[in-house]
């Protein structure tokens, strides 16, 4: 029962980044930006939010678990992930230049980056902060303690309490809000009326460029947040020059769901849920039986991820004018 | 934009004068990023002490020059170009056929795995005829090994509609999985001499290498040759044969039409399943390529036990490879060298108090900046209008009459441009250093009158 537990556990913690910049990725394409650096985004968030708690425990040790000290880091790594984006925008807006090279070269820019200021900073290409923002079953009350061991409810309440971070709470409630803002405000829906049919847009007053920004910057705070979320939860807040790939698959992610919210916070399970069971099948004792090597369980997710594109294949819900840079002339 | 009837030569859009503009903006974007690049290693004299942003700048400038052994270092440079110019060609190849080949590190893989298994596992040792042949089976497993994987990623695009990027991601990853645990069976292939863990013999131990033709002979230093050998022969090769293919061939023609409108293209008569299927098994051999022609050199090893954690780099090299030569087959293989030019000058950085990764950043800003080409294309069109205007108000206002731009014989599209963009560099230098020359009133006539036009086109 325990395996269990554990498994939904290290899913949850392996799903919620996957989301988190997977929907950062639909900001910024629903305005009409590819973008193809949400790995840089990730790994340059992650990079400040680790120099950041880096710091702050280095002058008072006590804070190496406080969760405030997380909540701030978590609020300072979005904001550099949302400045670093600018880049892009910059780029693919007021200069016009095709998306795909602006993504690349962020992407090269932020690995870059860690190596060169963690070797010229901290003497060392990784940012180690010392930090653990977990929490365990212990740092609850006794009555919740004996509520975890009960047989009936326990495993639910250790699922959703110990050994959790509260991180996962909040990026949940900030992917619902935003998901509800983005389908159901003013500035939502001129915001995906960008990426659909920029000319249309601005025949109606709205400014494309504008929307341009915000879009890429909401998706370039979400990367970043989504990076040290990563970075806390499953490489002990340590940051380096990558996030094992795991930009990327976001971006895959987002277009398994379709660009739709829904569908990329359920890939986001499915795909972290298969991964997981990898990791772990050596604990779970009719797949030990099997016999079948690691890298068999690590193919499973990404076959199953093109078993279902092939299944379910519909209309392709990619925003019509993704990727062209908007000309006020061309109608 | 006409003035007075009379189209302006200076806007006339040819091929030629798009090229010689991507020529020019990637040149621009190389200086600014290497400024860019000083500019950063000033900042960083903050937190190392005795570092020299001018030595540094000079390093970066020097490239394989810093060497006490230049030609060893030059061999190496091109020997080190090799696997990123297949790779830079097969994502020129797909993205001409408007495909984002993401998936090359994964055909890159799939490649090494083919070769590697011909190549480690017949032993032709003193046998140097058999050895040649063994390569060339090596070469060839290899190249079907990717242009397997390669169509995998075409077939789901052109059959279930599965956009590449994500196909390509995913086969890139199952590639890798299955590169570690092919070779993790394959134990009589895995080099276990104490000290060594997870890497595989070298193909000089089972005499299937590439034949060096006494290039590495050449470009050699003190005891120790280069690793330069055959690979680059069949890189500049392929770089034509690409070319040729895009620019002087049927199927290249409709795999360009592909690529700039898909939907044009098939109504037009194309078929474009079967020009991506094409474009993807193509771009996959091209991948597998380089990985062949990498791994095969005698000096090199594979890490196959950390391969299913770490995309190989030289898959993701090639996308900035083919847009720093604006997805140019020629071009690539300048860029390519390019790029290991910069990069040979990272580990003499240390001299001046610097990291090597300073070399990456510069990178990085100059693909950046090689974005900007259409900035630079309006900006340099907007500019010749205006000079056009220019001359036409000035020869109205002194002897009432149009001057007839279009009748003067004109030099050819690429001088003419890049007179243009001289001219341009030389405005754009009065401008900083305000050396404007004191505008008469008819300038300032000129001036309003665009102002009023608002977006031109």
């Amino acid at each position: 029962m325990d395996i269990f537990v554990i498994l939904i556990q290290s899913t949850i913690l392996y799903a919620i980044p996957l989301m988190v910049v997977g929907l950062g990725g639909v900001f910024s394409e629903r305005s009409g930006i590819i973008n193809l650096a949400l790995e840089g985004e990730m790994i340059f968030g992650a990079f400040i939010g680790a120099i950041f708690t880096k710091l702050i425990v280095q002058a008072n040790p006590a804070l190496a678990t406080s969760q405030w000290l997380y909540i701030l880091g978590m609020l300072i790594s979005a904001a550099s992930g949302s400045l670093f984006s600018l880049l892009l925008s910059f780029s693919a807006i007021k200069f016009k230049a095709d998306q795909t090279i602006g993504g690349t070269a962020l992407n090269m820019l932020a690995p870059a980056i860690v190596c060169t200021f963690g070797l010229l900073i901290f003497s060392s290409e990784k940012v180690v902060s010392n930090a653990n923002f977990v929490i365990i079953s212990s740092s609850y009350g006794p009555g919740m303690q004996a509520a975890m061991e009960n047989d009936f409810f326990g495993p639910i309440l250790k699922i959703l309490f110990d050994k959790m971070f509260i991180s996962t709470y909040i990026c949940i409630a900030i992917f619902v809000v935003l998901t509800l803002w983005l389908y159901n405000s003013k500035i939502g829906t001129h915001l995906r009326a960008c990426g659909e049919h920029p000319q249309a847009a601005d025949s109606v007053g709205i400014n494309v460029f504008r929307m341009r920004y915000l879009g890429t910057s909401i998706g370039g705070a979400l990367a970043g947040l989504g990076g040290f979320v990563y970075i806390a939860t499953c490489a002990a807040t340590t940051a380096e020059s990558g996030v094992a790939g795991l930009g990327f698959l976001a971006l895959a992610i987002m277009i398994f769901g379709n660009w739709n919210p829904l569908f990329i916070s359920l890939g986001a399970i499915l795909f972290g849920f298969l991964k997981c069971l990898g990791v772990l099948y050596m604990q779970i004792p009719f797949l030990k039986a099997l016999g079948l090597p690691l890298y068999f369980y690590n193919i499973v997710p990404y076959v199953v991820v093109l078993i279902v594109l092939i299944i379910t294949r519909k209309k392709s819900g990619c925003p019509k004018a993704e990727g062209i840079p908007y000309d006020k002339g061309a109608r | 934009m006409e003035v007075d009837g009379k189209y302006i030569v200076g806007l006339r859009h040819s091929k030629l004068r798009d090229t010689s503009i991507s020529v020019f903006s990637s040149v621009i974007s190389a200086f600014i990023g290497l400024i860019v690049g000083f500019l950063l290693m000033l900042f960083a004299m903050i937190f190392t002490n005795g570092a020299n942003a001018f030595a540094g700048l000079g390093i970066m400038f020097a490239g394989p020059f810093n060497g006490t052994y230049v030609a060893l270092e030059f061999g190496n440079m091109i020997f080190y170009s090799v696997p990123i110019i297949f790779t830079g060609l097969s994502i020129t190849l797909a993205y001409k056929t408007g495909l984002f080949n993401i998936g090359a590190p994964g055909q890159f893989f799939m490649g090494t795995l083919g070769c590697l298994l011909v190549a480690l596992n017949i032993n032709t040792v003193g046998n140097r005829f058999l050895g040649i042949l063994v390569w060339i089976l090596a070469i060839i497993v290899g190249l079907i090994f990717g242009m397997i994987w390669g169509s995998l990623a075409g077939l789901l695009k052109a059959f279930f509609g599965i956009n590449e990027v994500i196909a390509s991601i995913m086969l890139n990853w199952i590639s890798a999985n299955i590169v570690t645990w092919v070779f993790s069976l394959n134990s009589s292939i895995i080099n276990s001499d104490a000290g060594k863990s997870g890497y595989l013999i070298k193909t000089a131990q089972t005499g299937n290498f590439s034949p060096s033709l006494g290039l590495d002979q050449l470009f050699s230093g003190g005891t120790s040759k280069s690793y330069l050998d055959i690979g680059i022969i069949f890189a500049i090769l392929m770089c034509v044969i690409v070319w040729v293919l895009l620019n002087k061939t049927t199927i290249g023609y409709s795999m360009k039409a592909c690529g700039s409108n898909r939907e044009a293209a098939k109504y037009a008569g194309i078929n474009d399943k079967k020009n991506i299927i094409f474009a993807m098994t193509f771009a996959g051999g091209l991948a597998a390529l380089g990985g062949c022609f990498y791994f095969l050199n005698p000096n090199i090893e594979f890490a196959f036990n950390s391969a299913y954690q770490n995309l190989p780099a030289w898959g993701f090299n090639g996308i900035p490879v083919a847009f720093l030569a604006n997805c140019h087959p020629l071009g690539v293989l300048v860029s390519a060298l390019f790029v290991r030019y910069l990069n040979s000058s990272g580990t003499y950085l240390p001299v001046a108090g610097y990291n090597q990764y300073f070399a990456d950043i510069i990178i990085a800003v100059i693909i950046y900046l090689s974005g900007f080409t259409r900035f630079f294309k309006e900006r340099i069109d907007r500019f010749v209008l205006r000079r056009e205007e220019k001359r036409a108000q000035a020869s109205k206002e002194i002897e009432g009459v149009v001057a007839e731009v279009t009748s003067k014989k004109e030099p050819n599209a690429f001088v003419k441009f890049f007179i243009n963009a001289k001219d341009y560099v030389v405005h754009l230098f009065n401008k900083i250093f305000k050396r404007e020359k004191k505008t008469s009133e008819n300038e300032v006539v000129v001036e309003k009158k665009e102002e009023t036009e608002g977006g031109d086109k």
